[in-house]
């Protein structure tokens, strides 16, 4: 089916280092720009819209883009933490179909393993003036914490257990095993999930991500750009975002803001989740995916305990392949943020160029969905559809 | 779980009166007086119908364990909670002086203040005596 792009993913790379004690912030920026510039065949001097979070450091895009030498006629700092990476694609092809600008390049790196940022361990480090602040501070909220509670709520509510949670990270590690550049690259068992320590019930240490140095960039480019270069072609076709508060204290934190960005991107694209063949979906621990998968569609609300069972998740033998790079849990998790892993991946997949180990065949449609933020207090999903064109 | 200290609330302009309420052991909750509404956390502005007719309200204490965690890795351990208000709203908090083995969503709870590094008291609960209702 020949449906209508947004927009044209013609470049994507991922850093490949995991630690990088020796390389700087801005470098990995550029290392990382640069290298998806290569793969799309394009160099710096073709950019002309720059889209970055606040990973980036200096006012907005203002540091980076000196330090590269960009010439730019139009920037986009849009921040929803992780899954910014994902706005960032869908923004740049409003900017392209805008006129705005004609190729956009994104960007994440950053080192927080140098920097002790360890970030589900510690306390979050928010602005005092955000309202929220002194009503959560106090009570030592931490990431580890809140998602703890919505995999609690999760149990309590459907009965989803910390064997179907591990399955998770299972299929995780059968993908990580295949990509050299994976944190982890050992195959783990459900045992070995449920036998680590629990850090938070019901949370064990292998049901959380990991924190890694690195980063990615993607490439986004207008029709008649994408159509010159020598790349297989994957459009855009759907987007969405939403954002996901407290509603004055009435919520349900088990939901998540993927069921109006999935539904929102699927009624662009015109596809249904029966259609995608390949999911990336943000793991910064195993229940968040879980919600994702969800609220995506893809199994009844509270049924994504059965869903994941038994190797469900893994390419080739499961019922969806989900995180055929590994993930947060194995693979990359640069920056304590998800989204650009979550697009790289999918990028790959469209152009049949994910190993062949967890290559889904002939896989025409992927979506690519984060969470910025944290869900069970308030976050930010973002979702995208690729097509291979 | 003891030896726990409550980080400091950081009052400002829209929430001292909480505070030099909690001093002297009143519990305020926000409430709407256009859409008789209570909201968590407590704003000015109402956030259902945004009328700025909202007014401090003394909340009963009691509420039901909405969800909850044990946080068994810091170096003094806690159990991090969101609790239902009987009088509507969710909030997060601590639960205290429990054994997070005795805990359950649902149960009821009630209200302790809890005091902070610098001698604050902040809103945390505790299991009701009794059987539980939930």
């Amino acid at each position: 089916m020949n449906r209508q792009a947004l927009g044209y993913v013609v470049g994507a790379y991922e850093h490949p280092l995991r630690a990088a004690p020796d390389t700087s912030v801005a470098q990995l920026h550029a290392e990382v720009a640069l290298g998806a510039l290569a793969d799309a065949g394009l160099t710096k001097d073709d950019v002309d819209g720059f889209f970055c979070g606040p990973d980036a450091p200096g006012t907005g895009p203002l540091s980076l883009a000196d330090y590269m030498n960009l010439n730019l006629r139009h920037v986009d700092t849009t921040n929803t933490s992780g899954s910014s990476y994902l706005i960032h694609v869908a923004h740049a092809c409003q900017a392209i179909a805008a006129g705005k600008c004609n190729v956009a390049l994104i960007t994440l790196a950053g080192r927080p393993r140098q920097e002790g940022k360890s970030k589900g361990a510690l306390k979050r480090a928010d602005n005092p003036n955000q309202p929220d602040f002194e009503w959560e501070h106090p009570f030592g909220i931490q990431i580890l914490g809140v998602y703890a509670m919505v995999a609690q709520r999760h149990r309590h509510l459907f009965g989803t257990t910390a064997e179907q949670m591990a399955w998770v990270k299972v299929a995780a590690s059968h993908h990580a095993q295949h990509n050299p550049n994976a944190m982890l690259r050992d195959v783990v068992t459900v045992e070995d999930v449920v036998n680590s320590p629990l850090v938070a019930d019901p949370l064990h240490r292998l049901d959380c991500c990991v924190v890694t140095d690195g980063g990615g960039a993607l490439v986004v480019a207008r029709e008649e750009i994408a159509r010159s270069l020598r790349r297989p072609l994957v459009k855009v076709i759907g987007c969405g975002e939403a954002p996901v508060g407290q509603n004055g204290g009435y919520m349900e934190i088990t939901n998540s803001g993927a069921q109006k960005s999935g539904a929102t991107a699927y009624e662009q694209a015109r596809v249904t989740a029966a259609d995608i063949r390949y999911a990336s979906i943000y793991d910064s621990f195993t229940i968040t995916e879980m919600i994702q998968i969800e609220d995506l569609g893809f199994c009844e609300k509270g049924k994504i305990g059965r869903f994941v069972d038994d190797g469900a998740l893994i390419s080739g033998q499961g019922r969806l392949a989900v995180n055929t790079d590994g993930g947060g849990l194995c693979n990359n998790h640069p920056v304590n943020r998800g989204g650009m892993t979550k697009a790289l991946e999918a990028v790959r997949q469209i152009r049949g160029e994910a190993h062949p180990a967890v290559q889904v065949p002939d896989c025409d449609l992927a979506i690519a969905n984060a969470i910025g933020g944290q869900l069970g207090v308030r976050h930010a999903s973002s979702t995208i559809i690729l097509e291979r064109g | 779980m003891d030896g726990y200290i409550n980080p400091d609330p950081t009052p400002g302009p829209e929430t001292q009166a909480f505070w030099d309420a909690a001093r002297e052991g009143r519990f305020l909750v926000k409430t709407c007086t256009a859409c008789d509404r209570a909201h968590w956390y407590p704003r000015n502005i109402c956030p259902f119908c945004s009328s700025s007719d909202t007014v401090w309200k003394d909340a009963s204490g009691r509420g039901t364990i909405y969800s909850f965690s044990p946080l068994r890795r810091m170096p003094k351990p806690y159990i991090i909670a969101y609790v239902t208000l009987e009088e509507g709203p969710t909030m997060m908090t601590n639960i205290v002086d429990a054994d997070p083995a005795d805990l359950s969503i649902g149960m009821p709870v009630q209200l302790k203040f809890s005091r902070t590094e610098s001698d604050f008291r902040v809103p945390t609960f505790t299991l009701s005596a009794g059987p539980a209702t939930a």
